[in-house]
């Protein structure tokens, strides 16, 4: 078996990994800004006092009430609620990163590139396992 | 001034700190904290949060142009986000056990230090040409970029994967702890202990520091530190700011970036210290 620095590089291959690494992080993008407008956009509509009298610092003072844990969050999406919707957005545009390593995994093996397809699976199982820590640890 | 005041304001100052976090390689915090504490009055825990979604979206958005431009070293991030991710998962264990105060006083000095010695090298931009760091040779981690300013194509050798993986590791500590800064060490640890060509260096710093901040988000989001009517604005507006400056990298001078870099860094510094401080 060839070393890393000996195989020749298939630069086909390597552009298409590039170009889908690039494509995941543009969906992630565009899906997240998306649901963050809209569920601002019902913040809104479903609070008239938030565009002309209420104060901001209300909602953005310590203590101001958000989902920020998973069993909150599912809470709030199944009354429609916009900063549910909000913070769901937010939850993807956190999770857009952990895809693109996620995709890396696969990319690699598309290189055939054993060595990089490990030391990628080593970074997503840290980014899932410090996902369970900030569950457990908050 | 009422939320939606707020929100628009939040969301056009975001613009300029996804711009500048873009090109510079930074999450784009130290414009988002400042701005939300001195400006609107914001806990600085919850301005913290917010400066995490923004590194994120920074990371994101820029990375999506820059990989596709190849101007990310995709194989040198990857590789050292096995110390970047491990480091934060090591800080956020430790968030509760370090004196803050100390650590931001600690990394004060380090950025000042980096600043300094990154100002020193503004003369040397000859890529290297040999490379006898064995890691970087086999695993593959050289590359090459278009650089736009100068219309040709730069191959550049990596070198001082040991002191570039100590240092991630720091700066994926510090992300973790202070909330802030991560970009601000990555950034020196490519340019002066592997000797990556700055674009390169500021384009694969931008890659990471999303992953490096989704390492500490979900901490960040179980705490209720990320406040979605604050975090909102400043992620659709860091996002728009962040496709016009991945558009501006290619076409700026490495020598201009370097000195943006240099004063964002003493910013970033200035900061620390005061937090320690005061």
């Amino acid at each position: 078996m060839l070393s890393d620095a000996e195989r020749p590089i298939d630069d086909h291959r390597v552009r298409q990994a590039e170009l889908a690494i690039s494509l995941v992080l543009r969906i992630g993008v565009s899906v997240s800004v998306l649901v963050i407008a809209s569920g601002l956009g019902l913040m809104m509509a479903n609070h008239p006092e938030y565009i002309s009298k209420l104060s901001y610092h209300a909602i953005t003072r310590p203590g101001a009430s958000f989902p920020h844990s998973l069993g909150a969050l599912i809470h709030s999406l199944a009354r429609g609620q916009g900063r549910g919707i909000t913070v769901l957005g937010i939850g993807l545009l956190i999770l857009t990163p952990v895809m693109r390593v996620a995709v890396s995994i696969f990319t690699f093996i598309y290189e055939q590139d054993p060595a990089f397809v490990i030391i990628t699976t080593i970074v997503l199982a840290i980014l899932i396992g410090s996902f369970f820590l900030g569950g457990a640890g908050g | 001034m009422s939320p939606l005041d707020f929100v628009i304001l939040m969301a056009l100052i975001s613009i300029i700190a996804g711009v500048i976090g873009s090109l510079v390689g930074l999450g784009g915090g130290v414009v988002v904290v400042p701005v939300l504490t001195l400006l609107f009055h914001v806990d600085i825990r919850l301005a913290i949060g917010a400066s995490i979604v923004s590194v994120i979206a920074t990371s994101s958005g820029a990375a999506a142009a820059y990989v596709r431009e190849r101007m990310t070293n995709l194989r040198a991030g990857m590789f050292l986000e096995l110390a970047t991710t491990t480091g934060a998962v090591t800080g956020a264990y430790l968030t509760t056990l370090l004196p803050p105060r100390a650590l931001f006083v600690f990394f004060g000095v380090v950025l000042a230090y980096s600043g300094i010695a990154m100002y020193r090298k503004r003369h040397a931009v000859a890529p290297l040409e040999v490379s006898t760091d064995r890691i970087s040779n086999s695993l593959n981690l050289h590359g090459s970029y278009y650089d736009e300013a100068e219309g040709r194509e730069i191959a550049y050798r990596v070198t001082g994967t040991k002191p570039g993986l100590a240092m991630m590791y720091v700066a994926g500590m510090v992300s973790a702890l202070l909330g802030i800064g991560s970009g601000a060490l990555k950034v020196p640890a490519m340019d002066l202990a592997m000797h990556m060509p700055m674009k390169v260096s500021t384009a694969t710093s931008n890659f990471m520091i999303g992953v490096t901040a989704a390492a500490s988000a979900g901490v960040y989001f179980a705490r209720g530190q990320i406040n979605p009517i604050i975090a909102a604005p400043v992620a659709i507006g860091v996002l728009a700011g962040a496709l016009v400056g991945s558009k501006m990298l290619g076409r700026i001078e490495s020598k201009s970036i370097r000195i943006v870099f240099i004063v964002v860094l003493a910013v970033i510094a200035i900061e620390m210290f005061q937090r320690g401080i005061t």
